[in-house]
């Protein structure tokens, strides 16, 4: 444990990534098989489930630092994380643990059928054996939230660097279902398990933002635009008669999406569709926010399938009849493709449309019809490109629509975290509306931590103290006097939301200060915003 | 309350009416005590200063020419019948908790302190007072120090370190009181120590009273090939600025009692953080209080809310007052603090 905690800081204390590779590197040479086994798991999001849920480690950190559960609460506010605010806070043994990862993972697992009392002795003593990294590393696995500042795609980069297996080999064998307990280090990065291949997806190829003029990617003549669908990324694989869904999160879903499920008898088998999968309302493309009553649902409802249908729309055909098109460049990839969904004419497969732009012109003049035709901006793909693993400049870029943006008025301030615990940094936003005495008052629709400058957060900070009205805990009711103009992706009706509406991505994009409060924006302004026949009935 | 407190709050600082001083007042005053040398406790404008004698030639050196009288520890003066006597209080040299006393009664401020002896300035004492006036700057249970010999072993093998790999350490910390705390326990059998022109006119301040390394001054002349694989102390605010250029290739570290937290460590984007800090952390802050006696605590500046809460539960008279200190900054590039000299 220790030295996969020693890993763990190491990548922690450095933000350059060559150094990062290298800890890894450094660790994989060392580390037993068995802890590479588990590291990799980890690092490719394949956690123990959690045992204990985080209410109770709370109660079982606080009991062994003798304080009051409200005090650790309160630490924890500041702290800004669980894990790191227990391994601050609980007392630590003279002797140490000496297990190594694996051996705590196993108890992990082997931990969740026990019973309370059983669970609470076996935490309280890890804790006090670990030392102050360790434990924390430690809760972090056990509260399932690991997430550090390496990639899986830096991850294979060292893991090739120890095994010369190739990266994009490496990739492909780390995907899809497989666990550490039911295989050893050696058959999985260099075993040939042809069971285990037959529900494996391909590594995704993603695009980076464009940041350049379009004019410098060349001739248009090279170039076809696709729009980039607001969805789930994901897979539909058709291998010896399975068909398996999977989400660029490495999720197997198959059983979420019947609609898509449903393609399994029509397809042929060994294909391999790259797409989105999206929702599908009224006979046209939902919005995210609809789509998401679909995502967290592992069992599907009639009622659910008849109001939130979901479709596939296919971009890329990356397997076909068995073999690997990967290498094959994006138009052969793509007429094979068109045949099949033409071929099939399934009312859940859908062709992302391929346009060929005459000129850089026709490429913007398509951008501009994202927002009516439910994308969020469009997709660029070099005719001659191959399908690549992972994100690769040159040949795939995404060009982004520029986000909506409102002016609103901050109502409330929360402390931030760490360092800006005692800064408020964390934003509540309220737009107007008319009442029913037709009086205008603030009503309340995003929250935004982001976009400001330290300087600016320091003044805003300042002024929030100032014209605090009520504190609730780390929350504070301000007098309203500030105005940000807001960015965000996109915008829809909710009915969670107080407000009725839902934005997507807030985040500041700056201070007003050339606004008072009056100026801001109406929530009406906002639903002006909300694409026409998305849900706007509801109520 | 029937009797009136012998130390107030108002606008101006903590003050004492019966003798009509001030205590590290933030407005201009007539007559001030001043526990330390750092401008959140030392401002600008005052007609009288009273400080221990440590403290006279810094506060020279960052105010200019002022009126200031040295006292010695424990020393008693009296103004209008009230007794007033500086104590050791362990944060820099020269901190002094203030000790008043007038008919029976005892108040102690703090000023900042900690009650780890840190081999630089004179150790911390209890004082057996009444009423307490305590800043709690880390008063939540999540921070605890290790022994400082442990931190200055760390930092010092990290110099070794990167001076393996070819490469300058570049450490930041306050310019009065951490830097020459850092500088105590720099190894110099390593290799050279260098400053900030800000840690070096402070420490060239400081060296009558403290036993301290040679340092040479990074100045325009400093040629970047003799640096390589020295130690350079700076203040934080040097950080991501122009002057760290000439260091290439360099890794820094910060000291703090915020590079506790993981998210500071971060988003300071410093390779390096020392949990290091001149303040008390929890349980020094909890011991502190039981050692001196008093049953009633005032909470000056850090977590002020949660910690009094606390100090209730445990059956203290506790309150809050808001003053102007900052204790140590989370936002170690805000202007001010340690820079102005």
């Amino acid at each position: 444990m220790k030295d996969f905690a020693a890993l763990i800081e190491q990548l922690d204390s450095t933000t350059k990534t060559n150094q990062k590779v290298a800890a890894l590197a450094a660790y994989f040479v060392e580390a037993s098989d068995l802890d590479r086994l588990w590291t990799v798991a980890i690092l490719s999001h394949r956690r123990p489930p959690r045992p204990v849920n985080t209410t109770l480690l709370r109660q079982y950190a606080a009991e062994l630092a003798g304080i009051p559960l409200w005090l650790f609460e309160e630490s924890y506010h500041i702290v800004g994380d669980l894990a790191e605010a227990i391994a601050l806070i609980v007392p630590q043994d003279e002797l140490l643990s000496k297990k190594q990862l694996w051996e705590i993972l196993v108890e992990l697992i082997d931990l969740k059928p026990k019973t309370e009392e059983e669970k609470k002795a076996y935490v309280q003593g890890i804790w006090m054996q670990l030392d102050y990294y360790s434990r924390y590393v430690f809760t972090k696995l056990l509260t399932g939230s690991f997430r550090i500042g390496i990639s899986q795609k830096l991850m294979t980069k060292a893991l090739s660097q120890v095994t010369q297996v190739p990266e994009d080999e490496l990739a492909y064998r780390l995907m899809g279902h497989w666990s550490p307990d039911s295989i050893t280090f050696d058959e999985l990065v260099f075993g040939r398990n042809e069971q285990a291949y037959v529900s494996k997806p391909y590594p995704f190829y993603l695009a980076y933002a464009l940041e350049t003029d379009l004019e410098e990617l060349g001739d248009v003549s090279e170039w076809c635009i696709e729009h980039k669908w607001d969805g789930i990324r994901g897979q539909v694989i058709h291998r010896r008669g399975e068909l398996f869904i999977w989400t660029r999160g490495e999720e197997l879903v198959t059983d979420r999406y019947p609609e898509i499920a449903s393609l399994g008898t029509a397809l042929p088998g060994g294909t391999v569709i790259d797409g989105e999968i999206m929702a599908f309302v009224g006979g046209q493309i939902g919005l995210f926010n609809e789509l998401q009553t679909r995502i967290g649902r592992k069992t599907v409802s009639g009622n659910i399938l008849k109001t939130v249908p979901v479709i596939f729309k296919a971009y890329d055909l990356l397997e076909h009849s068995g073999k690997d098109l990967r290498g094959e460049d994006y138009l052969t990839r793509r007429a094979l493709l068109e045949d099949l969904v033409k071929s099939l004419r399934h009312p859940s497969l859908q062709l992302s449309e391929r346009v060929e732009p005459a000129s850089w012109d026709e490429v913007r003049a398509e951008r501009d019809l994202a927002r009516e035709k439910r994308s969020e901006g469009l997709m660029l793909k070099r005719k001659s490109a191959t399908y690549k693993v992972g994100r690769k400049k040159g040949d795939w870029w995404k060009w982004k629509t520029s986000p909506l943006t409102i002016d609103a008025v901050l109502t409330y301030a929360m402390r931030g975290h760490g360092r800006r615990t005692n800064l408020f940094t964390d934003y509540t936003f309220a737009l107007w509306q008319e009442n029913e005495l037709g009086d205008r008052e603030l009503v309340t629709f995003a929250k935004a931590y982001s976009g400001l400058t330290d300087r600016e957060f320091a003044q805003v900070d300042a002024i929030i103290k100032r014209t605090t009205l009520e504190r609730f805990g780390p929350v504070r009711s301000v007098e309203p006097t500030l105005v940000f103009e807001l960015a965000f992706e996109g915008v829809a009706f909710s009915k969670r939301h107080k407000s009725g509406v839902a934005v997507r991505f807030p985040r500041i994009l700056r201070w007003r200060q050339d606004k008072t409060i009056s100026e801001a924006n109406t929530l009406e302004d906002l639903k002006a915003l909300i694409p026409k026949g998305t849900g706007a009935d509801e109520e | 309350m029937a009797q009136r407190d012998l130390l107030t709050f108002n606008s101006k600082g903590i003050y004492c009416p019966q003798a009509q001083v001030y205590l590290d007042p933030w407005k201009p005053v007539h007559r001030a005590i001043i526990t330390h040398g750092h401008s959140d406790h030392a401002r600008f404008g005052h007609r009288h200063y009273l400080t221990h004698h440590s403290n006279v030639p810094i506060l020279r050196h960052r105010l200019g020419d002022i009126q200031v009288q040295g006292v010695a520890w424990g020393e008693v003066f009296r103004i209008n019948g009230v007794n007033f006597s500086l104590h050791p209080a362990g944060h820099i040299l020269g901190s002094s908790q203030v000790r008043v006393e007038y008919q029976g009664e005892v108040w102690v401020f703090t000023g900042d302190y900690k009650d780890e002896d840190d081999g630089v300035c004179t150790p911390y004492v209890p004082i057996r007072c009444h009423t307490m006036i305590t800043e709690c700057t880390f008063g939540i249970p999540a921070f605890k120090w290790k022994p400082q010999q442990q931190v200055f072993g760390e930092i010092n093998s990290w110099w070794q370190q990167n001076q393996a790999e070819g490469k300058t350490s570049v450490l930041f910390g306050y310019t009065l009181g951490k830097a020459q705390r850092i500088l105590r326990y720099l190894d110099p059998s390593i290799g050279r120590i260098y400053t900030h022109g800000a840690v070096e006119n402070m420490t060239e301040v400081l060296r009558p009273q403290v036993k301290l390394p040679p340092t040479l001054m990074v100045t325009r002349e400093t040629l970047t090939a003799d640096i390589r694989g020295s130690m350079v102390v700076a203040p934080p605010s040097a950080h991501g600025s122009p002057w760290m250029r000439r260091f290439v290739p360099f890794e820094t570290g910060t000291c703090s009692g915020w590079m506790a937290f993981r998210g500071a460590r971060a988003r300071r984007s410093t390779d390096r953080g020392y949990v290091l800090s001149d303040h008390c952390d929890w349980l020094g802050l909890l011991r502190s209080i039981r050692e001196s006696g008093a049953s009633r605590v005032i909470c000056t500046h850090g977590y002020t809310d949660i910690f009094s809460k606390y100090l209730r539960e445990l059956g203290y008279d506790a309150s809050v007052e808001n003053t102007d200190y900052e204790g140590e900054k989370e936002d170690l590039n805000s202007a001010s603090a340690a820079e102005s000299t």
